[in-house]
């Protein structure tokens, strides 16, 4: 082609674009785009009737209730300790700094499985508290408190990642500013730093949110997997699939699958209206 | 000039304050406290869990627990797995980063968005569709038993599941460095005589270097701990295709709690000395930047 | 207001940013910090605003000691130097911050507000701009809300970090102008830091040199250019000739160049000329013009001494012909200091 001869010296030839692009599209279809099709081409395998009907079974909608109390629970926790480390990590200098963020940042190198163990370690029959939790009929483990301190757990950094890097590079001369003018510590964050991370706060609640919700490795060791009561909806899921019940499964599996498209297109849309969001957080 | 209708606040006497101020900015002891408090509760102390309950074992007690034949198996399968997952996707983590960063087409916004599907969808809605469309009669296993490949339920199954979980880390951990790394610098290239294969050769891919190796130790770390995705598609056969995160469950399970801690601890001390790794990557990054 | 400066002390890390400072302010004066980057100019202003709080030392305001006491208790008015405006609040929500965040009895009307808001837009003449937001106006106009905001609180001192720092020639020469005729406008004490010496001397009634953490001589622009107490100052506030020799009897000698010295002991010195005090003598020393500018009314002369040393001249424009070739000079006035 003539044109090609003309091409900037930084752009790859037409044949190239079109052997990288390809072999993209086969490797993402190869893995991510021919499950998320099988998810809900399983689900209605047997049409809408049935899938629907998976759905709204009592145990179903019990499993989409804790789930959502749940995330309702670890996400605002996790909002607010992400808001207090970014407030001591961002706006002051203090000695022990990156040590303090690498361990905040530690949940997400502990595998789920062992998140789930350690609580079992420390409130469960054999652990820590075991005894006492007993003696007060405290029920940790197998039982809500512990699903919900699970899910804490794995999701602990999200929140708190995306905003201590905002934070710091907003610097602190706003709030310095508004302090020198007479404003209270919580007036000067309501009115001056909660406007400029709101979108980057939205940012990891999201991404929280869509983990909270899907976690399955450290809340199905502490679970219990009871039925109607300590089943979240990914271990509905679970026992659903193991029983052959597929049509089921995979119905449960297509509303979690759209949990995750909207949390996608939601984050797409809050990276093009505010490109400020997207940072080293999202893992 | 100034109409002088607004009168000064009224004198408050200047305290000394009960400590030394630090920092004009106030909240930094009630922010750092909270802070500190919550992490010690949620992460600290019950992490240190594993360590006071494997010290419970005497040493050749936590040797037979740890790395007894079949934790060993299971440790192989899942660092090997992890490994080579690591390495497919730092191969089409590349070239999807490339293709997202450099080149405009059709239908380049949904797969940006869909680079991110594993963060967001949960990990068993994930291992569910894979084994199904892996398994020998599966959307994509039927045409690969004919061939003598079995995907599902053997170590093969279990690394599709990590690349699926791999992936976004490394694309993610590139695309920043990617996107700067600044025309200009390949246009010095270009213009000192060298050929666009000899400029990524030589200019663009040691630039990207640390990112890569950061990315791919993400994706490492992220698949050694991976448990959802894994699980129904491994086939979980003790001594071939069994993970570890999978024996510790098994291990709780039959209440061997210290059993189960003993794993746990060698799988941490693995994490930690990722991160370790992570950090030093991107410490020595820094350097070039 | 009258602001003390005592033996302050400040550390970041083992870095020494304030060493033992001393600065007496008197009440309504318009002085200038002025130093190089890293001499601890900003600090010093941060810690008379509360901004930063000293290791060591005093901050006195009126003779009371608010070394410890906020910013807000101190009533400072300060303009940072990237202004730091509010980016989601509009230009008056900005200016009218100090006054809103008062409560109770100190709180003034809403109406109070407004008229404060619209005295000030009016006093640096952004009348009509209220409406705007900060990321809508140019970087003179955000700077004049940064001041405005900075006296809405009616501050007992006005404090501006690097105020004309982020603004091109022109703007920070007519935004300088403003500065003074707000101060002479309002009678508030007013301190502001620079690196810029012609900033400081043309807008400042005093002028504070700080070097490595130490103020090394404060008088009026006059005072320091004319009669700099230390060598750093000689050589940081206007142009200089640097000779580094002896002095014996009366006279510097460095090489080929001989200067008068009256006064100074014998021993090694380091001697100073300002370009316009070197002139044309026959019986001076000798030096080769290499090149002539001419600047406006002045010509601008590089010349070389006979051991290949570069200095500089300073003349009327009406001699730059007589600058040609081998000339003969000699110093008017010379800053000598021992070494």
């Amino acid at each position: 082609m003539a044109q090609s001869k003309a091409r900037h010296p930084t752009e790859d030839p037409v044949w190239a674009k079109a052997v990288i692009i390809g072999l993209m599209l086969a490797f993402l279809g190869l893995v991510l785009i021919l499950p998320l099709a099988a998810v809900f081409a399983e689900a209605l395998r047997k049409g809408l009737g049935p899938a629907l009907a998976a759905i709204s079974n009592p145990d179903a909608l019990a499993a989409v209730k804790l789930t959502l109390i749940t995330a309702g629970i670890a996400v605002p926790f996790n909002a607010v300790f992400g808001l207090c480390a970014a407030w001591a990590i961002a706006k002051h200098e203090f000695p022990g700094k990156p040590l303090l963020i690498t361990l905040i940042d530690l949940p997400f190198s502990v595998s789920p499985v062992v998140a789930g163990l350690i609580y079992v370690l420390v409130f469960g029959l054999q652990g820590w508290f075991g005894e006492r939790l007993i003696d007060h009929d405290i029920k940790i483990i197998f039982a809500v408190p512990g699903i919900v301190l699970a899910t804490i757990f794995v999701t602990f950094p999200f929140i708190a990642r995306e905003l201590i890097p905002l934070m710091q590079e907003q610097g602190v001369a706003e709030e310095e500013a508004a302090v020198s003018m007479g404003a209270s510590g919580l007036y000067t964050f309501w009115r001056v730093t909660a406007p400029n991370v709101r979108w980057g706060l939205l940012y990891g609640v999201l991404l929280c949110n869509a983990r909270a919700m899907g976690e399955f490795g450290a809340v199905s060791v502490v679970s219990g997997h009871i039925r109607g009561l300590t089943n979240t909806m990914p271990l509905h899921v679970e026992i659903l699939y193991n029983e052959y019940d597929f049509v089921a499964a995979f119905a449960v599996a297509a509303l979690l699958c759209l949990l995750a498209i909207v949390t996608l297109v939601l984050k797409g849309l809050l990276e093009i209206a505010q490109p400020d969001v997207k940072r080293g957080g999202g893992h | 000039m100034t109409a002088e209708t607004i009168s000064a606040p009224r004198h408050r006497p200047f305290r000394r304050p009960l400590f030394r101020r630090r920092s004009a900015i106030p909240g930094f002891g009630l922010t750092l406290g909270v802070t500190l408090t919550i992490l010690s509760l949620i992460v600290l102390i019950p992490l240190s869990a594993v360590a006071i309950k494997a010290s419970a074992l005497s040493p050749s007690e936590f040797v037979a627990a740890a790395f007894s034949e079949r934790a060993v198996a299971a440790y192989r399968l899942t660092f090997g797995a992890a490994f080579v997952a690591a390495v497919i996707n730092g191969v089409f983590g590349v070239l999807t980063t490339w293709a997202l960063v450099r080149y405009e087409f059709p239908g380049k916004a949904v797969v940006n968005a869909l680079v991110d599907l594993p963060f967001a969808l949960p990990t068993a809605v994930a291992g569910i569709a894979l084994a199904t469309l892996y398994a020998p009669n599966g959307w994509v296993g039927q045409y690969l038993t004919p061939l003598g490949i079995k995907a599902a339920y053997n170590p093969i199954g279990v690394t599709i599941a990590l690349i699926f979980i791999g992936l976004p880390f490394v694309v993610r951990t590139l695309e920043p460095v990617m996107r700067d790394l600044s025309a200009d610098v390949e246009e010095a290239a270009a213009s000192l005589g060298a050929g666009r294969f000899d400029t990524i050769l030589r200019v663009i891919l040691p630039a990207l270097g640390p990112a890569w190796l950061t990315g791919f130790a993400l994706a490492f770390a992220r698949g050694v701990g991976e448990y959802g995705s894994v699980i129904f598609i491994a086939g979980n056969m003790p001594y071939k295709s069994e993970i570890a995160p999978l024996l510790i469950i098994i291990q709780l399970e039959q209440f061997e709690y210290a059993n189960a801690a003993a794993i746990a601890l060698v799988m941490l001390a693995v994490s930690f000395l990722m991160l370790l790794i992570i950090n030093a990557v991107q410490a020595w990054a820094r350097r070039f930047s | 207001m009258t602001i003390s400066i005592r033996s302050v002390e400040k550390k970041f890390g083992r870095y020494p940013a304030l060493n033992s400072v001393d600065l007496e302010i008197a009440d309504g004066e318009l002085v200038a910090l002025l130093g190089p980057s890293g001499s601890g100019k900003t600090t010093l202003l941060r810690t008379i605003a509360g901004l930063e709080f000293p290791d060591a030392g005093q901050v006195l305001f009126e003779g009371q000691d608010v070394t410890f006491a906020s910013a807000a208790a101190r009533r400072v008015g300060f303009v940072f130097q990237q202004y730091a405006l509010f980016k989601h609040m509009t230009v008056a929500r900005n200016i009218a911050f100090g006054l809103d965040v008062r409560k109770g009895r100190d709180k003034p009307s809403k109406a109070e507000i407004k008229t404060r808001v619209e005295d000030l837009l009016k006093l640096v003449e952004l009348e009509g701009l209220g409406g705007r937001y900060p990321s809508q106006l140019s970087g003179g106009q955000r700077q004049r809300v940064a001041l405005s905001r900075a006296l809405a609180v009616q501050p007992s001192v006005l404090l501006l970090d690097e105020p004309f720092g982020a603004l091109d020639a022109t703007v920070r020469k007519s935004l300088r102008k403003e500065l003074r005729r707000v101060h002479d406008a309002t009678g508030v004490t007013t301190i502001f830091v620079t690196h810029d010496q012609e900033e400081a001397l043309e807008l400042a009634d005093r002028v504070a040199i700080l070097n490595a953490g130490r103020i090394e001589q404060i008088g009026t622009p006059h005072e320091v250019h004319d009669h700099p107490a230390t060598p750093f100052v000689c050589g940081f506030v206007g142009e200089a000739n640097r000779f580094e020799g002896t002095v014996s009897g009366g006279r510097f000698t460095a090489g080929p160049v001989v200067l008068p010295a009256p006064g100074a002991a014998d021993g090694p010195a380091i001697a100073f000329v300002r370009p316009h005090d070197l002139v044309l003598d026959a019986a001076g020393f000798a030096a080769k013009v290499d090149r002539v500018v001419i600047q406006g009314p002045l010509a601008n002369v590089d010349a070389r001494l006979p051991d290949g040393r570069r200095i500089e001249v300073c003349a009327a424009r009406d001699d730059a012909a007589s600058f040609t070739g081998e000339v003969t000079l000699s110093a008017r006035r010379t800053h000598v200091f021992a070494a």
